[in-house]
C-alpha cells in the first residue's frame, strides 16, 4: 500500500513525502509509546501515533521507520516536517481516531507486526 | 574513529542528534544496517536518559573495524539500584518525561537486548556511566 493510498482511506494529508511515492507499506505499528515502538526489530513498516512532538520522528529515524501517521486531529511542527524531510520519513495527518486509523487499514489490507 | 557529543539534562528537543549523527558516519563507511539500527536504537534510548534523568552529559563513541565502543556519561542523580532499574517496565521518569512518549521502564532492558556488552556505573548524587560496544565482525 502506498502513502498515497493511505491518505485516501484516511481522507488523510500527506504533510511530507518526497522520496517515499514508490514504498510499498505491508505492516503496521500503533502507539502513543516511542519506548516501545523503539523495541521492533521490523524494517518498512507504518507508524500509527498520536504523539505530535520531534520524538516521534526522531523515533522513526533511529527505526528505520519511513510513514508516520498523525492520528486524532494532531498537527505536526514546522520543526517535525523539517526533521522528515531531512531523513525521508513520509509524514500524514489524520483526523480520525487511532482506533478507526487502524481498522480502516487492516481492512484494506496492511497487516500487524504480531 | 571518534567523536564525542554534548547533551543537555531536559533538552529534548536535540535528544537523538548524537544518534543521528553517528548514524549518517555508519551509513557513509557502509556498516551493516541491522548493526546500524541496533547502534543507534541503543545511544537513541541512552540519550533520551539522560535528557530525562540527568543535567548534563556527553556521549563518546569509537569506531574501529572490529567494533563500536560507546559511552554516554551524566552528571545527574546516579542510580541507586542498577538491577532494579534494568528490570523492564521499572521507571522513576517524571509525567514530562512520559508525555513525550518515554519513561515505560524499557530503555536499558532495550540497550541490552541492541548491544553485545554493555556496563553501567552509577554513584547516587554524582552520575552515571553506560558503555556498551556492538562488533563488527
Amino acid at each position: 500500500m502506498t502513502h498515497k493510498e493511505i491518505s485516501k482511506i484516511l481522507n488523510a494529508r500527506i504533510i511530507s513525502g518526497a522520496g517515499g511515492e514508490e514504498i510499498d507499506y505491508q505492516h503496521a505499528f500503533a502507539s502513543d509509546l516511542m519506548s516501545d515502538v523503539l523495541t521492533i526489530d521490523s524494517e518498512n513498516l507504518i507508524l500509527i501515533t498520536g504523539l505530535s512532538n520531534l520524538q516521534a520522528v526522531r523515533t522513526a529515524e533511529m527505526s528505520d521507520i519511513s510513514c508516520i501517521i498523525i492520528v486524532r486531529g494532531k498537527k505536526a511542527s514546522e520543526e517535525m516536517v523539517q526533521l522528515s524531510i531531512e531523513n525521508r520519513i513520509t509524514l500524514i495527518e489524520c483526523d480520525y481516531t487511532m482506533f478507526k486509523t487502524c481498522g480502516l487499514l487492516y481492512q484494506a489490507g496492511l497487516k500487524p507486526l504480531y | 574513529m571518534q567523536f564525542e557529543y554534548k547533551i543537555m539534562g531536559g533538552d529534548f528537543a536535540n535528544a537523538g542528534h548524537a544518534s543521528s549523527e553517528i548514524k549518517k558516519i555508519l551509513k557513509q563507511i557502509n556498516v551493516d544496517p541491522k548493526i546500524i539500527k541496533k547502534v543507534v536504537v541503543a545511544l537513541y534510548e541512552a540519550e533520551v536518559n539522560v535528557c530525562a534523568h540527568a543535567y548534563a552529559g556527553k556521549v563518546q563513541i569509537e569506531i574501529t573495524p572490529e567494533k563500536i565502543e560507546v559511552v554516554v556519561s551524566d552528571k545527574g542523580p546516579g542510580i541507586p539500584d542498577i538491577e532494579l532499574a534494568m528490570q523492564e517496565g521499572f521507571s522513576t521518569a517524571s509525567p514530562a518525561v512520559r508525555e513525550m512518549g518515554f519513561g515505560a521502564g524499557m530503555g536499558l532492558p532495550n540497550i541490552k537486548k541492541n548491544t553485545d556488552f554493555l556496563d553501567i556505573q552509577s554513584t547516587v548524587g554524582k552520575g552515571t556511566s553506560v558503555k556498551f560496544v556492538n562488533y563488527l565482525a
